[in-house]
């Protein structure tokens, strides 16, 4: 499979996306095209029910287009099956999600070990403990998530999202179930990091102003997107 | 790079920490726990009765041959024996009376000699010697014998004292005497005897007790002796006596029913020569050696062990139920853990090494925790089954442990797999659209894994496709009466909920309104009751109806071994008190040889009843006129009197069981000579008339020379009984068989029977409660939601526990009328077509059944769900949001 650019890890094209429901064939994207490159910080805003997390799910492959063609870190995904896109994700794909996604009943500690392990690393002990010393949270390293507060619970999946060094990291609403002040934090931890890794971040997000701190700032509107200024 | 096993076992071992962390799978644990805990309780206890039969041959036979016979052996097999320096002893076994200072006490008596046991040991508990006591007088124990008779060199090595000679035994009474191994039976004036006479008998060791016309001492104790192995299920409490005491009883004559046997123990070829110059043996004349000892004991406990094992089964299959709700409710909590780990890149595979792994290493710790409660619960099991297995029991091996271990595992992986591995399918995008579960596995695949997990189980324990597929069927048409009962019901109560107000509506409606929850757990609770009320029913309300049949004035006791000298005595005798004797009988035994000439060999016979028939001896009688009770089907009774030619008349069961036709020429072998003559009539006899009766009857002219004892039966009112003593006294070689009290036996030993059968099932009855909680857990989040709401819109505490109180008690109640009726059904269908008995209404049980099951689960169920209720309604709201 050919890659489109060195640069872009991710790439989609034509992409769209129709679902059947008890209403009838709904469409939630139609025809569009994307370009991502590396360390590239990009915002996709949108109302509620837009597409914008359908179309993060696509991008990172944890769904499939009805039509279309997306390139993650290089490789088609078309083809793939599900496994197959799970082995690309593996190390190269980092995520953080509007309601955190730990595993409530593993340590701070555990959780981000968890990514660093199903690559394979041998360091990923090593690595844990870095990116834990990373987000301030080493002296709650084995804290479960309901003992730590929300702002802490994003801080851990942060860490757990960089810590395997990915290549791009997808975020829907991160700062979503915080506080103003929390989310400021939030949104620096996760600028700051990847800056560090050199990774690409694409987020989902309603925040104007963490929309503002990103290189480019993108409209999902009846299913297409549009650059903002 | 961490290799790929290492990831799968590091993955796995963290998610287990997990759940032990999350109590995840508490449920589903103890739901295994209580599967291999049913299943080792009864394999390790079947396993000590197994071990205790197998143990070395020579020592279950207390020799290394024996011969063995109903008549007195010949004194040239002794000759034989001690000519070829190999070591004798001679026992002889009878039933009689043993006179103590309560009522007359049925018992085996085992005469011994001086060399008794040539293998192995006997354990007896007395009192510590000292002066006074009955173990002064006795000869030392534990000691290894030096001579036998003839000069034979005995073997030796055999006995060793217990160290120190500790104090042993856990009740009371054991806790005051030494126990001891001996290879010496009971000194000439004493005897040993089992302890559960001690208590029958109201008596203490070292007091007199009447035996025949002796008055021995009781010495000791008896805990075990190496044949008696072959004795488990005794009928009669073991009394074992010196030979040399035995002519002082009166007890035995040349006619009276005894086994008497020749043991013989020694270097294996003169073993080989004394066989070859014995055979062929008589057919009155058995010869055991360790591979033929008791093969139709062991089959006996093989087939009470399997049955029992059938049994855990049940506990298996409501516990299955219990593991796959339990694996439900996991799967559905795990479904966002394991997006997470396919977002994280976590292949497919992975998933489903991880959960294979993390179920097996779960499934065998919950089965080594279910190994150790089965361990101790078979020592419940021992102690329901005291009186079938007098004889101490080696302790189990780890076989059944093992059975258990596996049992555990196919259960696990046929009931939980399914789930699990639906969980491996789940979608990564969920993390971002929480609304997306698993996919549906297929319903197909979740049952039929199940049914073959079960299926596999089933004809594991049974061993017999057959009576596996059987078994299957029957569960099976249970569970479905019960479901679609309950489901019925459920409905019905439906219906009320409209009709009632506040926490009464409240609490139906929390019953019918999961009516798929509702018929699970209600069928499993169900079934439990109704194994443990079906068993009340065959226990009590059987053998009442079958006691309650028998005809007033019906003879109640029986008096055999008379002998021919004491017949007009003993008939003055019961005149003067009053006592209405129909006739006494003669009896003779014979082994049945040959049918028109061709030997009969148990071989031939395909059916059990048969081969036992052709193998053991008859009780023989003769006589000029038809038995009352009788009537003549074929042929004609002969009507010459004490004239009549030779003849035979055969009961019709037992000729056609063997194979006999009118007309046929039967050969009976007596006193070890052939008695032959034709069949001249089949006659149908009354057996529950409780007279005496008998298969074979010959005309008087036939057996009037044979050596015969006579039997009797007699009604004897309860105001008589002081007559027994005084009978026993004038008549001490004459067994008396008091009817009442051989059914009080055969009530102890059914009862015993069906206890343990009860004990495994309240293995059941706690998997049908777990299915009830695996039901309320399912439902926790829910009812927890709900609960929030009406404590914030100002429901008080207090009702929502009343409803919580009615929707668990309606459950019981449901559950405990429909066990009560189908344990009513199932007993008169066996009452009236199976036995022929007239079944009556039983109301206690449905009170015990209704009532019990109520309460219990209304409170079990109450106190599972009371948490929700304790904490503030906004914590449970935000729970549950």
């Amino acid at each position: 499979m050919a890659v489109p650019m060195a640069e872009a890890v991710s790439k989609a094209v034509g992409l769209s996306k129709h679902v059947t429901g008890p209403a009838g064939d709904l469409t939630i994207l139609q025809g569009l095209d994307l370009e991502i490159q590396t360390g590239e910080a990009v915002a996709i805003l949108g109302a509620s029910g837009s597409g914008k997390s359908t179309l993060l799910g696509l991008l990172a492959g944890l769904d499939n287009p009805s039509a279309g063609q997306i390139w993650l870190c290089g490789q088609a995904l078309e083809g793939l099956d599900e496994d197959g896109r799970a082995a690309l994700r593996g190390g190269r794909v980092g995520f953080v999600f509007q309601n955190f996604q730990l595993l409530p009943n593993l340590t701070a500690r555990e959780n981000i070990l968890l990514p660093l392990e199903l690559t394979g690393s041998d360091e990923a002990s090593r690595r844990a403990d870095e990116a834990l010393e990373r987000v301030g949270l080493m002296a709650r390293a084995g804290h479960y998530p309901r003992q730590l507060s929300g702002g802490e619970q994003q801080r851990v999946a942060i860490a757990r999202a960089y810590a395997p060094w990915p290549q791009v990291l997808f975020a829907d609403e991160p700062t979503g179930n915080l506080d103003q002040a929390t989310g400021e934090q939030i949104i620096d931890l996760l600028l700051d990091l990847r800056r560090q890794t050199d990774a690409a971040l694409v987020l989902v997000t309603h925040d104007p102003r963490l929309a503002e701190r990103c290189d480019r700032r993108l409209r999902m509107s009846g299913g297409r997107l549009e650059q903002q200024s | 790079m961490i290799s790929r096993p290492l990831l799968t076992w590091r993955i796995a071992l963290r998610l287990l920490r997990q759940d032990r962390r999350s109590g995840e799978l508490h449920l589903l644990g103890a739901a295994l726990v209580l599967t291999v805990a049913a299943i080792t309780a009864v394999g390790f206890f079947t396993d000590r009765v197994e071990s205790s039969m197998n143990r070395q041959g020579a020592d279950l036979l207390a020799a290394d041959l024996v011969l063995e016979s109903t008549t007195p052996l010949p004194p040239d097999y002794r000759q034989r024996a001690e000519g070829l320096g190999l070591a004798i002893a001679q026992t002889i076994a009878f039933r009689s009376i043993l006179m103590g200072e309560g009522r007359p006490q049925l018992v085996e008596v085992k005469a011994v000699d001086s060399a008794y046991p040539l293998r192995g040991q006997l354990r007896v508990r007395e009192a510590p010697s000292g002066p006074g006591t009955a173990a002064a007088d006795s000869p030392p124990v534990a000691i290894v014998h030096s001579e036998t008779p003839g000069g034979a060199e005995a073997p030796s090595g055999r006995a060793e004292d217990l160290p120190g000679g500790a104090q042993t035994g856990s009740s009371p009474l054991a806790e005051a005497l030494t126990e001891r191994l001996t290879t010496r039976g009971p000194s000439p004036g004493q005897v040993w005897i089992e302890s559960r006479l001690l208590h029958l008998l109201g008596t203490e060791l070292g007091t007199t007790v009447g035996l025949g016309a002796s008055h021995p001492a009781l010495g000791a104790i008896l805990g075990e002796e190496p044949d008696r192995a072959g004795a488990l299920f005794a009928f009669a409490p073991r009394v074992m006596m010196n030979l040399a005491d035995l002519p002082a009883t009166g007890l035995v004559t040349a006619a009276s029913r005894a086994e008497y046997r020749l043991l013989v123990a020694g270097d294996a070829g003169a073993l080989a020569r004394f066989q070859r110059q014995i055979e062929p043996l008589p057919a009155n004349i058995r010869l055991i050696d360790s591979a033929n000892a008791r093969p139709e004991f062991a089959t006996a406990v093989e087939r009470a062990g399997r049955f029992l094992h059938l049994a855990t089964l049940v506990t298996l299959l409501v516990a299955g139920a219990a593991i796959a709700l339990a694996s439900r409710r996991f799967v559905a909590r795990q479904t966002d853990a394991v997006a997470i780990l396919r977002c994280l890149g976590a292949p497919h595979h992975l998933l489903w090494r991880v959960f294979v792994l993390r179920l097996v290493l779960f499934g065998l710790f919950a089965s080594l925790v279910g190994c150790l409660v089965g361990w101790a619960g078979q020592a419940g099991l021992r102690l329901v089954l005291s009186d079938w297995f007098p004889v101490d029991l080696p302790p189990p091996s780890l076989t059944p442990a093992l059975a258990g271990i596996a049992t555990g595992l196919v259960a696990l992986l046929g009931f939980a797999l399914p789930p699990l591995l639906q969980l491996a399918q789940v979608t990564p995008l969920r993390v971002l659209r929480g609304d997306l579960g698993p996919a549906r596995g297929s319903a197909l695949a979740a049952v039929g894994a199940a049914v073959l997990a079960l299926a596999v189980l089933t004809l594991w324990q049974a061993q017999d496709a057959r009576l596996a597929g059987w078994l299957l069927l029957g569960v099976a048409g249970a569970i479905a009466s019960l479901a679609v009962s309950v489901l019925l019901l459920v409905r019905l109560a439906g219906g009320l909920t409209g009709r009632v107000r506040g926490v009464w509506r409240l609490g139906l409606a929390g019953l019918t309104r999961r009516p798929a929850g509702a018929v699970l757990h209600i069928t499993g609770l169900g079934l439990g009751i109704l194994a443990l009320l079906l068993l009340a029913v065959v226990r009590v309300d059987l053998l009442a109806s079958w006691q309650e049949r028998l005809p007033p004035g019906a003879p109640n006791q029986f008096l055999i071994n008379i002998q021919p000298t004491d017949v007009a005595p003993l008939e003055t005798f019961l005149q003067e008190a009053g006592i209405t004797v129909a006739a006494l009988h003669p009896m003779i035994r014979g082994r049945l040889t040959a049918i028109n000439g061709k030997p009969v060999e148990p071989s031939d016979y395909a059916n059990p009843r048969a081969q036992r028939l052709a193998a053991r001896e008859f009780n023989l009688s003769q006589g000029a006129a038809l038995p009352q009770d009788n009537r003549v089907l074929a042929g004609t009774w002969w009507t010459e009197g004490e004239g009549a030619p030779p003849q035979f008349s055969v009961e019709m069961g037992l000729a056609e069981t063997l194979g006999i036709a009118l007309g046929d020429e039967i050969t009976f072998t007596v006193s070890g000579r052939p008695v032959a003559a034709p069949v001249t009539s089949l006659r149908e006899v009354q057996w529950d008339s409780f007279n005496v009766n008998f298969f074979v009857v010959s005309s008087p002219v036939l057996l009037a020379t044979e050596p015969a004892t006579f039997i009797t039966s007699f009604y004897l009112p309860a105001a008589r009984e002081d007559l027994i003593p005084e009978l026993v006294r004038r008549f001490p070689s004459v067994t008396l068989l008091d009817v009442n009290a051989i059914l009080d036996q055969v009530r102890t030993v059914v009862d015993r029977g069906v206890m343990a059968v009860e004990y495994v099932f309240l293995f059941t009855l706690v998997a049908g409660l777990l299915v009830m909680f695996a039901g309320i857990q399912a439902s926790l989040e829910e009812r927890r939601l709900e609960h929030g709401i009406l404590r914030t819109l100002g429901t008080g505490r207090r009702a929502l526990l009343t409803s919580l109180a009615v929707e668990f008690t309606a459950a019981g109640l449901l559950a405990g009328l429909l066990a009560s009726f189908f344990a009513e059904l199932t007993g008169w269908l066996l009452a009236e077509q199976l036995f022929g008995l007239e079944f009556s209404f039983n109301p206690r049980l449905w009170l015990i059944g209704v009532l019990g099951s109520g309460l219990f689960i209304g409170l079990a169920g109450t106190l599972a769900t009371y948490p929700l209720l304790i904490r503030p309604p906004l914590t449970t709201l935000r729970a549950a949001a």
